[in-house]
């Protein structure tokens, strides 16, 4: 039986031309799934990417971070507009939690719980997670919210629209909208400080050292040498927000 | 000191448990509780008028440029309360010329811009202009030149072009059902999306706006179609008010399943953040939740539809009822809207606590405002009728 060799035949040729071209074109449309999922990378290979550690064991809860950044920030000084703020938790020994956080924490503090009731008690300094994939900065309709090269969530003030999305899909809390500029507002890390060279100013005043910053990318930096040796946690990891602040021992109770 | 700053210092009294320390200020008011509403409405409307259209049902042909002028009505002020709650609403061109490619909201002004321009201007148009044609023929003075220039200079009206113009509508209807969806199924989209907010975020919210705006749209046609009816004293047609009335009993039963769907699933589930929602809907939403959107806005109409479908004596009876169910379910509407937008807003994020809105009656933000945007498209809609009467149009025989 002899066979009839098949000539490669124009059907073919632009049979295989289509697949290539479809599966280029697919290609680009998966791509083009980076439009709906929004995630910051570090790219410049120059530039720092930096993180964030809150030692929770350390924290005294005398929220002189707040009242510095209030003060270095310029963040109206009414007790509704916070970029970083201290929470008090107590857990009862009925198994109850109180929370508070009188004016942000910068009073101080002081314990409403008797003595005999309390299972365990703490502070947790709030501020911007400064995520990478920061539902904020997905959802901003302008733009005016974005990541700058470092990884910090920063806001363009004479670009924002003042619609207030942002303020919704944040899980944490941390923005708000300025009373005075009437546009979001939220922790920019001092990034005005940190291109000075200087630490941000919550960190600097912190008299326990509970506050911490480095960066991620160096694996000699303090910062990942102590993610490295501590059990550390970051605040709703379900939501998957790629948040770079790291919580020391993180309790249960923490929302 | 600044009424907002007073305003908060009040509200810092009526926060229960625990909230972030920025969540006392609530950042959506009534105004965002109105411009679902609205969208709703027009979306609805242009639904019922697209059933006349494509899918011939012939008994609703009496309300079907009712309910496109009503969708237009509504279309022209859906943006306004958006606007004008911006705190920079002099920037808002910026969502236009810069959209931001991940952000749900940026895609707004043109989701906004096709459905207007393209489905429901267009779509008008064409229904219209071989009337506006011949009433520019027939009057004189101004009007002869507002209809010609409504026309845009297009006048021939041979039985070729109109039957152009026939096909080239009805082929508008089709683009504009699934536009109708995407509008309004994208307006739950922006809530739906926000995986912070748990009483939000589900993928079910679009499906779920989308329904009640059929719901709400449908109703609202069918309480301005009566009300036509009465100011012209025409007989008010109970054909059309049973077709109106089935569609609205289906889609509500619908309507009323999915949302139960969603609560039950999260019942069931029960993640994180249940305790906080039982507390929000037996407490401050129990009002709005369960006595205006359950059971006056959803089953005492369904009773009533229910009954209609069968009983058909007294037509001054059924007339009243018809009214009464238009009225019920825009309201529980509304309510369904004001649930999602303040009640998602009420709790903190950290599951704690609530915090407290209060509505103020003047302001930008206050319940005139609201009341404004709510009668404003109605204001248009008699403008529309008077001028693009439908009962006045040019009948031409297939």
């Amino acid at each position: 039986m002899e066979y009839e060799k098949v000539k490669p035949s124009r059907r073919k040729f632009l049979k295989s031309a289509a697949l290539i071209a479809g599966t280029a074109i697919g290609f680009k449309s998966l791509n083009s799934s980076r439009y709906l999922l929004f995630a910051a990378e570090p790219n410049d290979k120059n530039l720092p990417w930096y993180g964030i550690v809150i030692d929770i064991e350390k924290c005294i809860g005398c929220g002189k971070c707040a009242k510095s950044c209030k003060i270095e920030n310029d963040v109206p000084q009414e007790p509704f507009f916070f970029r970083t703020w201290v929470e008090q938790y107590t857990v009862k020994n009925d198994g109850s939690v109180n929370i508070m956080s009188p004016n942000g924490g910068i009073d101080g503090f002081e314990q409403q719980v008797p003595d005999g009731e309390i299972f365990k008690s703490f502070f947790v300094p709030k501020m911007c997670n400064h995520c990478s994939k920061s539902p904020c900065s997905q959802v901003c309709p302008v733009g005016a919210t974005f990541e700058s090269p470092e990884g910090v969530v920063l806001i363009d003030e004479k670009y924002c629209i003042g619609c207030r999305y942002c303020v919704q899909a944040c899980p944490y809390g941390c923005r708000f909208i300025h009373p005075v500029k009437k546009v979001a507002n939220k922790c920019t890390f001092c990034y005005h400080r940190l291109k000075k060279n200087l630490d941000p100013v919550c960190m600097e005043v912190c008299p326990t050292g509970a506050r911490m910053y480095g960066n991620l990318k160096d694996r000699n930096s303090k910062i990942v040498k102590f993610l490295k040796e501590h059990t550390t946690q970051v605040l709703r990891p379900h939501l998957n927000t790629g948040s770079k602040l790291y919580y020391n021992a993180l309790h249960s109770e923490v929302k | 000191m600044d009424p907002h700053i007073q305003h908060l210092y009040e509200m810092l009294s009526k926060v229960q448990g625990y909230i972030f320390p920025n969540e006392l200020d609530l950042q959506w008011g009534i105004l965002i509780v109105v411009y679902p509403f609205i969208t709703g409405l027009v979306a609805g409307a242009f639904i019922l008028a697209s059933l006349e259209r494509v899918f011939n049902v012939k008994e609703l042909k009496p309300t079907y440029q009712i309910a496109l002028l009503t969708a237009l009505s509504f279309l022209l002020v859906a943006t306004l309360p958006l606007i004008s709650h911006l705190s920079q609403p002099q920037r808002a061109y910026e969502i236009m010329i810069t959209p931001h490619s991940s952000s749900a909201m940026a895609i707004f002004g043109f989701v906004y811009l096709w459905y207007l321009m393209v489905v429901l201007l267009l779509e008008i148009w064409f229904d219209y202009r071989e009337s506006m044609v011949v009433w520019s023929n027939s009057n004189k003075g101004i009007m002869k030149w507002v209809y010609r220039i409504l026309t845009l200079g297009l006048s021939d009206i041979s039985p070729e072009t109109v039957r152009w113009d026939k096909r080239l509508g009805y082929f508008i209807t089709i683009i504009g059902i699934p536009s109708a969806f995407i509008l309004h199924g994208y307006v739950g989209f922006i809530f739906g999306s926000i995986k912070a907010n748990p009483w939000w975020s589900t993928p079910l919210m679009p499906i779920i706006f989308l329904f009640s705006a059929m719901v709400s749209g449908i109703a609202l046609v069918m309480f301005i179609f009566m009300v036509i009816s009465y100011i012209r004293k025409q007989p008010i047609e109970m054909k059309v008010l049973d077709t109106i009335g089935r569609y609205l009993f289906f889609i509500l039963i619908l309507d009323f399943t999915l949302e139960g769907l969603d609560q039950i699933h999260r019942i069931y589930e029960s993640d994180e953040s249940f305790e906080i929602i039982k507390l929000l809907v037996s407490g401050k939403l129990y009002l709005t939740l369960f006595i205006s959107q359950g059971l006056f806005g959803t089953l005492i109409p369904l009773i009533i539809l229910a009954f209609l479908q069968f009983y058909r004596r007294a037509i001054s009876i059924r007339k009243t009822l018809y009214l009464v169910v238009s009225i019920l379910v825009l309201i529980g509407v509304y309510s369904m809207r004001w649930n999602v937008v303040i009640g998602g807003q009420l709790f903190s994020k950290s599951f704690s606590g609530f915090t407290s809105f209060k509505l103020g009656l003047i302001g930008l933000d206050g319940t005139l405002m609201a009341l404004f945007w709510l009668l404003l498209p109605i204001g248009i809609l008699a403008f529309l009728l008077w001028l693009l009467p439908p009962w006045k149009m040019v009948e031409r025989k297939e």
